[in-house]
């Protein structure tokens, strides 16, 4: 790997990237907005968002109370997932670390599936405080885990920890589904992961939350620069390593717990896309952290518009596509590209 | 590790490997102590008790009583096997991949072929509404897919280890996109039989699967043992381990070959049980201390795990579960117990 050693590359061609991604990510949503089973030209959305149009015509409905709230909920989670999956792969140093591996979907599906058996919930707005809860506590129940023991959470029990921890709900899951056919057949399409079906009120109650977490994140590049080096070094630089890593997974839950609440568990943004940040970025955090927060809902937002196109009148759940498109992609930059490691 | 903190004098250093090898042995040996006891005991309880004695010389084929060796060999005998030998071949296999690619994380589930063999099957279940010898079959071809897809797209000049594992993230989720497809769109009835071969059980092993496992695991298991001092100089590194004359590729590329096989061979004969794989190195480690990193303990460990999950899953429960559902319900709170009672630095891996 020596001859892939990172380069730091300058900051006089990464800030212009930056601001090239925003006008992607722009560029993406208009799509979002505009493509799906049925196209809405152009004058038809400004007129809508205007309020112009405010007629109850069926387009003038179709973009304001479905197109958008999912643009909106689809850039929000996956700006969400790529930030919590950066500061995971930081604050564990494993190349393997992310929200799904920290025990968030499972306990997420957890409360979701007993909601379902034992309080007899139906429908996707009520379970998303279930599954915000889950996801919290999953993800709490794992620091607490790795922090037991002298020398606190280190990355090798943290990794250790989330897998335990997410072992043990998948197996509580899967007994409960094994024996309520109900349950199971509420859990297979909550478990796919989608932007769809899942609007206005869902994006309401989850945005706060998702907005003041990604502004908070934001601050953590510094941190997790220092955190690389290794727990003694940090030390040696004068950082409060406990301190960080308890306040970055804080950070983490609110994301990555309101994220999976609102669209169920997407799993390759957040995994992938940090590894697409540090190969254009390079090493430095405070610079992996906004290129993950604006690739991740590009990557997110692509997907899902695929979904919708290719298989219209019916659509791909975004996870399906981002696995059958994303993942080779991923391979390839993986195979052919340069690599810096974690 | 401690004594090295003072002036170590030769003598002092010996009575430290000595001490290693000591607590390394006591271990090995009290492991297969517990599996040998928990297959027994596997094979004793059940609507139709019986005593050890009777199970053991019916396995030896030392008593002739017709109606015990039909229970015993016809029945529980299988079940029992296929727990042993798929713990030992996950257990082994997980602990190798965790050692190669230095990553406490990164067990077989990882690198493709769990769910390469789980489309597979599901596509087998869903469209063709196959069973049985067909679905097990679809899943060793669906692994030996995968494990070749695998090769082909991280190989070049030679595995490196980071980019191994970014390959097998990519892998596994381009499979899993496409078994949740699948699964959206089965039949409910479809998607409980398919959940079920997911999760993984190991009563649903055929005869055929059964012994080729078996024999890849009395194979297999010594090949890596062997190679199991090129593994521990790879855990300082590629570069240390050149220095020491070692070629790393090489003992690379074969201990990967034989944890990938036994992987496949496991998945066929019992579905994709997760966990064992992930846990059983770990768990191993955490019990030898100071000399951690045995395939032969990582193993039992396995094997251990697997047959009291088979135990609770299908006598304990109120209604019969598979076994996939248990161990993470078995391995996980001891994992986590431990994590929080170690006081060690991380001897994950």
């Amino acid at each position: 790997m020596s001859s892939s050693a990172p380069v730091a590359r300058r900051a006089s061609a990464l800030g212009p990237g930056l601001a090239a991604l925003c006008v992607l990510l722009a560029l993406v949503a208009f799509l979002s907005v505009t493509l799906g089973s049925r196209s809405i030209g152009l004058p038809e959305v400004l007129r809508a968002l205007g309020g112009l149009d405010q007629d109850g015509s069926i387009t003038s409905t179709v973009t304001l109370e479905l197109r958008v709230p999912r643009t909106l909920l689809g850039v929000l989670v996956g700006a969400a997932l790529g930030v919590a999956g950066a500061i995971l792969q930081g604050v564990t140093r494993n190349p393997l670390a992310d929200a799904g591996i920290m025990g968030v979907n499972s306990g997420a599906a957890v409360f979701v599936v007993i909601a379902i058996t034992v309080l007899g919930v139906r429908g996707a707005e009520v379970y998303v405080w279930f599954a915000f809860a889950g996801a919290i506590a999953a993800l709490v129940l794992v620091y607490a885990i790795a922090s037991l023991g002298r020398e606190g959470a280190t990355p090798v029990k943290l990794a250790l920890a989330g897998a335990a921890v997410t072992a043990g709900l998948v197996s509580v899951t899967s007994g409960i589904v094994m024996t309520d056919v109900d349950a199971l057949n509420e859990l297979r399409f909550w478990q796919v992961g989608s932007l769809a079906g899942r609007y206005a009120p869902i994006l309401a109650g989850v945005a706060p939350f998702l907005v003041i977490a990604l502004i908070a994140s934001l601050g953590f590049g510094r941190a997790l620069n220092g955190l690389a080096l290794g727990d003694d070094m940090a030390r040696g630089l004068g950082q409060r390593v406990t301190r960080t890593r308890t306040a970055a997974f804080a950070v983490v839950a609110v994301l990555a717990g309101a994220a999976t609440a609102a669209c169920g568990p997407i799993v390759f943004v957040g995994l992938v896309v940090p590894h697409l940040a540090r190969f254009i970025c390079g090493p430095d955090y405070r610079w992996i952290l906004p290129y993950s927060m604006l690739l991740a809902p590009i990557v997110l937002l692509l997907a899902d518009v695929l979904g919708r196109v290719v298989a219209a009148p019916d659509e791909l759940q975004v996870g399906v596509v981002l696995g059958v498109l994303g993942a080779p992609a991923f391979v390839g930059i993986v195979r052919y590209g340069r690599l810096s490691e974690a | 590790m401690a004594a090295t903190s003072t002036a170590p004098s030769a003598g002092a250093f010996r009575a430290t490997r000595r001490r290693r090898a000591a607590r390394s042995l006591v271990v090995t040996v009290s492991l297969a102590v517990a599996v040998v006891a928990l297959f027994v005991l596997t094979m004793m309880v059940g609507s139709f008790r019986l005593g050890a004695d009777e199970v053991v010389a019916s396995v030896l084929h030392l008593r002739d009583d017709p109606s015990v060796d039909f229970v015993v060999r016809g029945l529980r005998l299988p079940t029992a096997a296929s727990a042993l030998a798929v713990g030992l071949a996950l257990g082994a296999a997980g602990t190798i991949f965790q050692q190669l690619l230095r990553n406490p994380l990164a067990s077989p589930d990882f690198v493709g072929i769990n769910s390469g063999a789980g489309l597979a099957a599901i596509t087998g279940i869903v469209l063709l509404q196959a069973g049985g010898l067909v679905v097990s079959g679809l899943a060793l071809a669906g692994a030996a897919v995968a494990a070749l897809l695998m090769y082909v797209l991280a190989w070049r000049d030679g595995v490196a280890g980071y980019r191994f594992i970014l390959i097998g993230i990519g892998t596994t989720l381009f499979f899993d996109g496409l078994t949740g497809y699948m699964l959206t769109r089965a039949q409910l009835s479809d998607a409980r039989q398919a959940m079920h071969w997911l999760t993984g059980s190991v009563g649903q092993a055929g005869d055929g699967e059964l012994r080729l496992l078996l024999g890849a695991v009395l194979l297999l298991l010594p090949t890596a043992v062997l190679l199991q001092r090129q593994l521990r100089a790879l855990e300082l590194g590629d570069d240390t381990a050149r220095a020491l004359g070692i070629r790393t590729e090489l003992g690379r590329a074969g201990l990967l070959a034989t944890a990938v096989a036994l992987t496949a061979l496991a998945v066929a004969v019992a579905g994709p049980i997760v966990f064992v794989a992930l846990v059983a190195g770990p768990i191993a480690n955490r019990l030898l201390g100071p000399a951690t990193g045995g395939i032969v303990p990582a193993a039992l460990a396995g094997a251990a795990l697997l047959l009291t999950a088979d135990l609770i899953a299908v006598h304990l429960l109120p209604t019969p579960l598979p076994t996939g559902v248990v161990t993470g319900a078995v391995g996980a709170p001891y994992l986590l117990w431990l994590l929080a009672t170690t006081n060690r630095q991380g001897a994950g891996g």
